[in-house]
């Protein structure tokens, strides 16, 4: 069965059919993962580039991961050893390489609505690895697919996605595919963190973390950022920690069962305390292994490749 | 001559005599003079000879031109447009700059500083005037207020107003600092001409793109909070009745700044202001799909600031509807939203775009237009257009207030195309300009 979307750009307006066909389709490949060859030939033939304007280790390394399991031909571009530094404009990078007769494009830009942007300049199928502060929806759905994983279900999962909120895509996707899918969620951060105007996300936004963290299944630690210390959002790294961080003390205040979640790189020490990165209740690494799961996935399911 | 799909734009010859021309049949709609009916218009020499039931009295018209079912008003004045040159005649240049006005049915422009080099002293303001002197349609230069734009030094006022200049604005920016600003307001008032303001406060707007709205929190853009602009539109009208001097408000886009700007006029202070087609027409939810020919700044605000614009518009709040006519090359607009360049172009859909979201919803009366499209502008630059009395400048426009058309900007006599309104019905365009008394475009 084909998604009914032809690229994912974001998760807004993804519907519920879609998201629970990439989630059991992950789980499938979550399967193949476990074999002892990690490899299926369902998108052999097919060209991926992996298109990334900002640095990524994680997120690159995934999909080139997934690219490689499904047997598809990925391509690396970066933009410090492109012609990006010529001065050459996104759309002809991305008209020169798409004239190369690829399938789809991997695309992480600084810019929100650069996949959007790309879908008009080329055929090829696009999949959004993060753009600018819009959206991030792979790493939602391996969020989703996680959560999914350890309660056995997502409908009616209790979330609070905690930090950075204004400045973080994945927080914004995650809202999106996460009230899709009859979850219930819960932005956290200090005011300068959330966005002035957060309505138009459909979920509750508060700066009380003792609030946020009340009843909650799964807490989402977001990074902070260092440099943005001492600009006005926040005045230091200890308050910071003090009022928004994640300790043992406060995490032994709530229920054994919540699992805890970074979409990492993890600052230790700020937002996750050491002890509570590396806890039982901690599924960071479960995230990353899942990550890949989901890429394939998704561009299995975009892809048009054969069946699994 | 330029020619471009049946529309011509036709040179200005200063030597030859301007042909008398008859216009008969059209509704007469000349606020000033308190006309609104169907009446026959002469013009000879150059000038109004009269406008009455019948042509004068033995009135030999080598032009005649039937306006049945059009609009006869005096000559359109846009008070906001950047020409680009000097400096950036890739994207415009006077020339082509004043055929899309004139296309547009404009016989009056004030262009904005901000070239390269900036409009900063007498020098800058005559070349752009000698540079417009064969045009279709006069150009007005705006003067900078601070040299280079860049907010440290008062810039030659006296000199700039002996060479043309109507008026001095750092467009394109605030000026930042309050005392510079107070300096430049009590300096204008020796030459009785209106500062027109820019209003941001640029700590609020860097790195920023489209309207902070629940639109950029969706979108994942950083936000211009409408604050930007009314902190400045409250700081400069302050400035201006402190100091006794004149202030006009450039493109005013906010409920918040159109209160104020009310709040000004009812206790008595000289301040006016515009806005443009796009802010009534368009709001940021019309940039779902990061269309950079959208994105202008100030930026398109919410349905709730739109509503505020036209009725600013109706109870005379906004003195002025002006293009910000800011043309721009494919290549800058043709990216990235985050990467596009700010400004879009209008001044050949300003007139449609009026008529459509003014005229026909009941916003605005057909007077109202003339007000504010001709008769306030050439108000505030103290300038003699605006009325079709007897000997004035034979300034016309002929307006077609039901052609329905759809904007093409392949068809457009501008350089650029960067226009919010591409591909979208409209109703009303001009018909003829004349200009000086010498049809300047036709269709």
């Amino acid at each position: 069965m084909p998604l009914s979307i032809q690229h994912l750009l974001g998760l807004e307006g993804v519907s519920k059919s879609d998201i629970t066909h990439i989630l059991d389709t992950a789980d499938s490949f979550y399967e193949v993962l476990q074999r002892e060859i990690k490899v299926v030939p369902t998108l052999r033939g097919k060209t991926i580039v992996n298109l990334f304007y900002e640095p990524s280790t994680r997120t690159r390394f995934s999909f080139e991961l997934a690219e490689k399991r499904l047997s598809g031909s990925p391509l690396n571009f970066s933009a410090s050893t492109s012609s990006v530094k010529k001065g050459e404009s996104l759309k002809d990078t991305v008209r020169n390489i798409a004239a190369m007769k690829i399938d789809m494009v991997v695309v992480r830009h600084g810019a929100a609505g650069v996949p959007y942007f790309l879908t008009q300049c080329t055929d090829a199928v696009i999949v959004n690895a993060g753009d600018g502060l819009h959206e991030h929806p792979t790493q939602s759905l391996l969020d989703m697919m996680t959560i999914r994983r350890h309660f056995g279900k997502l409908e009616g999962c209790k979330v609070a996605i905690v930090g950075d909120i204004w400045h973080s895509r994945v927080a914004r996707s995650n809202a999106w595919g996460m009230k899709t899918m009859g979850m219930d969620v819960t932005l956290c951060g200090p005011p300068t963190f959330l966005p002035q105007h957060p309505e138009s996300l459909g979920v509750r936004v508060t700066d009380n973390l003792d609030d946020a963290l009340d009843g909650v299944n799964v807490v989402m630690m977001l990074r902070v950022q260092f440099e943005r210390q001492g600009t006005g959002l926040f005045p230091s790294i200890r308050e910071y920690r003090e009022r928004y961080g994640l300790d043992r003390e406060r995490l032994s205040r709530l229920p054994a069962e919540l699992i805890v979640m970074h979409p990492g790189p993890i600052n230790r020490g700020i937002e996750l305390a050491s002890n509570v990165a590396d806890c039982e209740q901690s599924v960071v690494l479960d995230q990353v292994t899942n990550g890949v799961a989901v890429r394939m996935a998704v561009l299995y399911l975009l892809g048009g490749g054969e069946s699994a | 001559m330029p020619e471009k799909r049946g529309m011509v734009v036709f040179p200005v010859d200063p030597r030859e005599r301007p042909p008398s021309v008859l216009v008969t049949g059209g509704r007469v709609i000349d606020p000033v003079n308190g006309i609104d009916d169907y009446l026959t218009m002469a013009l000879a020499e150059g000038v109004v000879a009269g406008v009455g039931k019948a042509a004068p009295e033995g009135f030999q018209p080598e032009v005649t031109i039937d306006a049945k079912g059009m609009w006869v008003v005096p000559g359109l004045m846009d008070m906001h447009v950047h020409l680009r040159e000097p400096g950036s005649e890739d994207k415009e240049t006077i020339a082509t700059g004043t055929q899309a006005a004139a296309a547009g049915g404009f016989t009056a422009l004030a262009c904005m500083p901000n070239t390269n080099p900036a409009l900063d002293e007498e020098s800058k303001i005559r070349y752009v005037i000698q540079r417009s002197e064969q045009c279709p349609c006069r150009v007005f230069p705006v003067g900078a207020i601070t040299t280079d734009l860049a907010g440290e030094k008062l810039a030659p006022f006296g000199e700039m107003v002996r060479a043309g200049a109507r008026a001095f604005s750092d467009d394109g920016h605030s000026v930042r600092n309050s005392y510079m600003m107070r300096n430049a307001f009590n300096y204008s008032k020796s030459f009785g001409v209106p500062l027109i303001c820019h209003c941001e406060d640029h700590t609020l707007t860097g790195n920023r793109h489209m309207n902070e709205s629940a639109m950029s929190t969706r979108l994942g853009i950083r936000g211009i909070p409408s604050i930007a602009e009314e902190i400045i539109v409250a700081r400069d009208i302050m400035i201006a009745e402190y100091t006794g001097a004149r202030v006009h408000i450039a493109h005013v886009t906010t409920a918040g700044a159109v209160h104020i700007v009310r709040e000004a006029k009812a206790r008595g202070a000289a301040v006016t202001c515009e806005t443009c087609p796009h802010y009534f027409t368009f709001v940021d939810e019309d940039l779902a799909t990061y269309d950079t020919n959208k994105k202008m700044n100030p930026p398109l605000r919410t349905p709730r600031d739109r509503q505020a614009v036209i009725d600013g518009l109706a109870d005379g709040t906004i003195d002025v509807i002006a293009s910000d006519h800011a043309p721009h090359c494919a290549e800058e607009k043709d990216v990235e939203f985050a990467a596009a360049a700010f400004g879009v172009i209008g001044l050949e859909t300003s007139l449609a775009a009026a008529i459509t979201r003014l005229i026909d919803t009941g916003a605005l009366m057909p007077s109202d237009l003339v007000e504010k499209m001709s008769v306030a502008p050439n108000r505030i630059l103290n300038l003699d257009g605006g009325a079709l009395s007897r000997s004035a400048p034979a300034d016309v426009t002929i307006i077609d207030p039901s052609a329905q058309w759809t904007v093409d900007p392949s068809a457009f006599f501008s350089k650029s195309r960067n226009a919010p309104f591409a591909g979208m019905a409209m109703r009303g365009r001009a018909h003829a300009t004349i200009l000086g008394g010498r049809p300047v475009f036709s269709r």
